[in-house]
C-alpha cells in the first residue's frame, strides 16, 4: 500500500511540473489550504464577494473563502434565467438615448460606504460601453436603478464612491467631443474637439437615488481608474490617465511617449461649492434615468434634459494633475487616506504620494507648469516615494490596514506584498495567471479585514479542464493572516473579472428579503387571488390577469385569442413563502421565460403569428405536482368568432366576456 | 497490477465503512446546518396533541362570531387560500374546508396556519394530510391576527355561533 501511495505521488508529482509551464502550483499550495476554505455543507460563509462580470454585463456573488458561487445578478445585460430585461417590468431599466440596449461591459464594484467602512445598503456597478451606472439594492440583490452618462465614451473610472457615499463618479475612458457632436478624426480635430469628462453622482442618503450633480470637462486625454479620498483626503477624488499625449490611432505606441502620464486630483468640495454657487454652465442634453419600483415590481424611464459643467479653466483651483510613471492604471488610497499609490502599467517601480505634500505644494505653488491651464505640480513635491523593482506591470493596490500593500503586477503574474512607510517589498507570490484587480475585503476603506487577497486572474491555461479554445477565467484566494502569502483556492468566474468588492455576510445576511408581501403589492395587473383572474380585451390587446401557486396556474385554459392579438401574461405569485418562485413560460414566445418571485407579478408579452393551440406551463420545480402546473391557450384565426373565455377547473367563465374601450 | 487494484479496493472500501459508520459526525454536519426559522416562542414537544405544534395552546372563542374577523379572514381567504381551498367539502389541491371547525381544535388550525413547516415535519395529523395531497401546504406567512381571522371565516363557514 505504501508502495502504491508513493508512486501515485511522484507521478502527481511529474504531471504537474509537466504541466505547469510557468510555475509548479504544488510548490505555492500547502497542505492545510484545503481546510482554511472548506465551508461544510449548510455552514455560511465569512464574506460575500460580489465580482463583476466584465462583458457578461452581470455581477456575480460568491462566498469566501468556499468560493461558491452564489448568485449572478443580471444588471446592463438581458438574462434569460429570470427575464431580466425580457420582462415587461424590466425592459425600462435597459432603455437609452440610443434605444434599448441589452448588452454591456460591466468593470468596476461600489459598496455603499458610512463613515469610510461598508454599510451593506447598495452596490454600484459601472457600464464602460455605454456610459452607464446601476444601483443594487442588497436587500433583494436586484438591480434598482440605472442612469446613463451624458458626454461620455467609456464609463471606465467608476463607480468609486466617497466614505460616506456622497458620491460615485463617472470618468470617461476614450474622451469624445461633448454634446454628441460629430468631428474629424484628425489629431488637429481631436486636440480642439475631444474632452473628458467626470460626472459626480450624487447619492440620496435614505433613498440611495442617483443624481448627476455636475461634470467637470477636462482635457482630452484617457482616465483610467480612480479613488475617493478618506479621512484627511476626504474631499478629494483621484483619477488615474493615459493618452495624455492625446493620440487618436495606434495609441499602444502613440499614447506610450511620454515619460509620464498624470494623476488628476479633483476638490470635490470646492468643485460642490462651484456648482451650488451657480458658477457652472447648464448644458441642454438627454440622458435616461430608470428606475424599479419594487412596490410594483415596475420599472420607468425618465428623460433627464440637461447637465452642469465646470470647467477648471475658468474656476481656479479645484483640480491639479501629478505626474505618474508611466501609462498609470490603479491610483489608490490607503485606509489612512495619507497616501496615494500610483501604478504605472509600464513603469518598473510604484511611485507613492503623500496627500499632505500634495496640499504643501498646492499651496506653495510647486508647480511644473501646466496642461491646458491646469497646473502640474511637481512629480518630487507630491512624492512620498517609490518602490523599487517591485516586479513588471502594476496594476492596482489593496490594502490591509495594517500597514501593508498589496499590488498586482500583470507582467510578472504576481502579487508582491510591501509597506506603505519605507516602501520595502515584503512578499511575493505567484498568480495563475496575468493579474488584473486584486482585491481585499474592506481594502477600500478606512478598516479593511485584511485575512485574505483574491487575484482576478487573465488567463487561466493549465488550471482546469480544457473547455475548447475558450478557458475560464478565474479568482484565486490567498491567505495574508500571517507574515507570508499563502495560496488556499481558485475558483472560476463568469464573463471577465474586474475589480471585485466583499463584506461581511454579517452586515448583509439578517437583512435579506425572503418575499415580497403580496397585500402590498402594487402592480397595475396584479391579480389579488384567483377570485380576481381575468382576461380583458382591448382592442388587439389582451390582458391575462394570471395567477401561480403550488401547483397550478389560473386562468389555466383561455380561448379566443386571436393570431396578431399582443398578449400580456401578467402573473402574481401568490406563494408568500421564501424561495419559491414560479416560472412562466409559453410555446414559441420570442423573448424569455418569468421567473416570479413570492408575491411579485411579472409580465410576458407574446404575439402569436399562427393559429393553434399554445401549451405554457411553470418552468420552476416547485412541487410534487410541478410537472402537472401547465395549462393551454387556443389562438385562432384573426377575425375569428370563437368568444374569449378562460377557467381554471370546473368553473367556466364564458359568459364573462370583459371588454374595455 | 493485481495487487495494486486490490490496494485500491480495500482503500474504497475503508473509506465507505468510514463513512457510513461515522454516524456522529454525519449527526454533526445535520445539527450546523441552518433551520428555517421557526418561532421564537418556546413550542411543545412533538407529540400528539389535539392543539398540534406552535405557539397557540389555548385559542378563545367569541360568542356570537367576531363579524369584522370574518370579514377580513375572507379577505386573507380570498388572496391566499382560495387558490387551494374550496369552501365546501371538495378537494381542491388541498382539503375543502367544510367542517374543518369540527375536524380540527381552533388550536391545531392555528398552529398548522402559522407554523406551517414544522406542523409538516412533526404532526402526525398534518402528516397524513400530506400524503393525501402530496403538495405541501404553502408557508403563506400568515400573522397571528390573520390566522385568527381565517378560524372566525371558517367558524362562520361551518354554521357556528
Ligand atoms: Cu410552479
Amino acid at each position: 500500500m505504501t508502495k502504491y501511495l508513493l508512486t501515485l505521488m511522484s507521478l502527481g508529482a511529474i504531471v504537474g511540473f509537466q504541466s505547469c509551464k510557468m510555475k509548479t502550483t504544488e510548490a505555492a499550495v500547502s497542505g492545510d489550504a484545503a481546510s482554511k476554505v472548506y465551508v461544510a455543507p449548510g455552514k455560511y460563509d465569512e464574506f460575500y464577494n460580489f465580482v463583476s462580470g466584465g462583458f457578461s454585463g452581470q455581477v456575480s456573488v460568491y462566498g469566501l473563502p468556499s468560493g461558491r458561487l452564489l448568485k449572478v445578478i443580471p444588471v446592463f445585460s438581458q438574462n434569460p434565467e429570470n427575464g431580466y430585461g425580457f420582462n415587461e417590468e424590466t425592459k425600462p431599466m435597459l432603455q437609452t438615448s440610443h434605444g434599448f440596449i441589452p448588452w454591456d461591459d460591466e468593470h468596476h464594484l461600489a459598496l455603499s460606504q458610512t463613515n469610510g467602512e461598508h454599510d451593506g445598503r447598495w452596490l454600484f456597478a459601472n457600464a464602460n460601453n455605454t456610459p452607464r451606472v446601476a444601483r443594487i439594492d442588497l436587500k433583494t440583490f436586484k438591480t434598482v436603478e440605472v442612469l446613463e452618462l451624458p458626454n461620455s465614451g467609456g464609463n471606465h473610472s467608476s463607480p468609486f464612491i466617497t466614505e460616506n457615499s456622497e458620491y460615485i463618479v463617472g470618468g470617461t475612458r476614450f474622451s469624445v467631443p461633448i454634446a454628441d457632436q460629430e468631428a474629424a478624426l484628425t489629431q488637429a480635430s481631436f486636440k480642439a474637439n475631444f474632452k473628458s469628462t467626470v460626472s459626480f453622482i450624487a447619492i440620496d442618503p435614505t433613498t440611495g437615488r442617483m443624481k448627476i450633480d455636475f461634470q467637470v470637462v477636462l482635457p482630452g486625454m484617457d482616465l483610467d481608474l480612480s479613488r475617493a479620498g478618506k479621512g484627511p483626503s476626504h474631499g478629494w477624488f483621484f483619477f488615474s490617465t493615459y493618452n495624455t499625449e492625446q493620440a487618436n490611432t495606434l495609441l499602444e505606441v502613440n499614447a506610450s511617449q511620454k515619460d509620464k502620464d498624470y494623476i488628476v486630483a479633483i476638490n470635490w468640495k470646492k468643485a460642490q461649492e462651484y456648482a451650488r454657487a451657480g458658477k457652472g454652465k447648464k448644458m441642454a442634453t438627454e440622458y435616461y434615468h430608470n428606475t424599479l419600483n419594487e412596490e410594483n415590481h415596475t420599472a420607468t424611464s425618465e428623460v433627464e434634459k440637461e447637465v452642469l459643467t465646470l470647467d477648471p479653466n475658468e474656476l481656479k483651483d479645484f483640480v491639479y494633475l501629478i505626474p505618474c510613471p508611466k501609462s498609470p492604471h490603479g491610483c489608490d488610497v490607503d485606509p489612512t487616506g495619507e497616501y496615494i499609490i500610483g501604478s504605472g502599467k509600464l513603469a518598473a517601480l510604484i511611485p507613492v504620494f503623500a496627500y499632505q505634500k500634495i496640499t504643501k505644494a498646492i499651496a506653495d505653488k510647486a508647480f511644473e507648469g501646466d496642461y491646458y491651464g491646469i497646473p502640474v505640480i511637481k512629480y518630487e513635491a507630491a512624492l512620498h516615494g517609490e518602490v523599487q523593482k517591485p516586479g513588471l506591470g502594476p496594476l492596482h493596490t489593496e490594502f490591509d490596514g495594517k500597514g501593508n500593500a498589496y499590488t498586482s503586477f500583470f507582467v510578472s503574474s504576481e502579487i508582491v506584498k510591501w509597506n506603505i512607510k519605507d516602501l520595502k517589498v515584503l512578499d511575493r507570490v505567484p498568480t495563475y495567471y496575468s493579474i488584473g484587480h486584486l482585491m481585499v475585503p474592506g481594502g477600500d476603506t478606512k478598516k479593511p479585514y485584511g485575512k485574505y487577497v483574491v487575484a482576478y486572474n487573465k488567463i487561466t491555461k493549465d488550471r482546469y479542464l480544457p473547455t475548447g479554445p475558450e478557458l475560464t477565467q478565474s479568482a484565486q484566494l490567498y491567505s495574508i493572516d500571517g507574515d507570508k502569502m499563502q495560496l488556499l483556492l481558485d475558483y472560476p468566474t463568469i464573463g471577465e473579472p474586474h475589480y471585485a468588492q466583499a463584506i461581511a455576510a454579517d452586515k448583509i445576511k439578517a437583512q435579506s428579503a425572503k418575499i415580497y408581501d403580496i397585500n402590498v403589492n402594487k402592480h397595475q395587473y396584479v391579480s389579488m387571488g384567483e377570485k380576481t383572474t381575468k382576461v380583458v380585451r382591448a382592442g388587439n390587446r389582451v390582458d391575462v390577469y394570471m395567477t401561480a401557486i403550488r401547483s397550478h396556474l389560473t386562468p389555466d385554459n383561455i380561448e379566443g385569442i386571436q393570431v396578431g392579438d399582443e398578449v400580456y401574461f401578467h402573473v402574481t405569485n401568490l406563494e408568500q413563502d421564501w424561495d419559491i418562485p414560479h416560472g412562466f413560460a409559453v410555446k414559441h414566445a420570442a423573448n424569455a421565460e418569468l421567473l416570479i418571485m413570492p408575491g411579485e407579478t411579472n409580465t410576458l408579452k407574446f404575439v402569436p403569428t399562427k393559429a393553434g393551440v399554445y401549451p405554457f406551463y411553470c418552468t420552476d420545480f416547485c412541487s410534487a405536482l410541478h410537472q402537472e402546473m401547465q395549462g393551454y391557450m387556443r389562438v385562432s384565426p384573426k377575425g375569428s368568432s370563437v368568444p374569449l373565455k378562460w377557467h381554471t377547473g370546473k368553473t367556466d367563465s364564458a359568459a364573462a366576456v370583459a371588454a374595455v374601450r | 497490477m493485481n495487487l495494486k487494484h486490490f490496494y485500491v479496493a480495500a482503500f474504497a472500501a475503508c473509506f465507505i465503512i468510514y463513512g457510513c459508520g461515522g454516524s456522529s459526525e454525519e449527526k454533526s454536519v445535520k445539527d450546523e446546518t441552518p433551520q428555517q426559522p421557526v418561532d421564537e416562542s418556546p413550542a411543545p414537544a412533538a407529540t400528539a396533541s389535539d392543539k398540534g405544534i406552535g405557539k397557540f395552546q389555548n385559542v378563545e372563542l367569541t360568542h356570537p362570531l367576531d363579524e369584522g374577523m370574518v370579514k377580513a379572514g375572507q379577505g386573507t381567504y380570498d388572496v391566499k387560500c382560495g387558490s387551494c381551498h374550496k369552501l365546501n367539502e371538495e378537494k381542491l389541491v388541498g382539503p375543502g374546508w367544510k367542517g374543518v371547525t369540527d375536524r380540527r381544535t381552533p388550536e391545531w388550525i392555528m398552529n398548522f396556519v402559522t407554523n406551517v413547516d414544522e406542523m409538516l415535519e412533526k404532526d402526525p395529523k398534518a402528516q397524513a394530510m400530506l400524503e393525501v395531497c402530496m403538495v405541501r401546504m404553502p408557508n403563506q406567512n400568515l400573522k397571528d391576527d390573520e390566522a385568527r381571522a381565517v378560524l372566525e371565516f371558517m367558524r362562520k363557514n361551518d354554521g357556528k355561533n
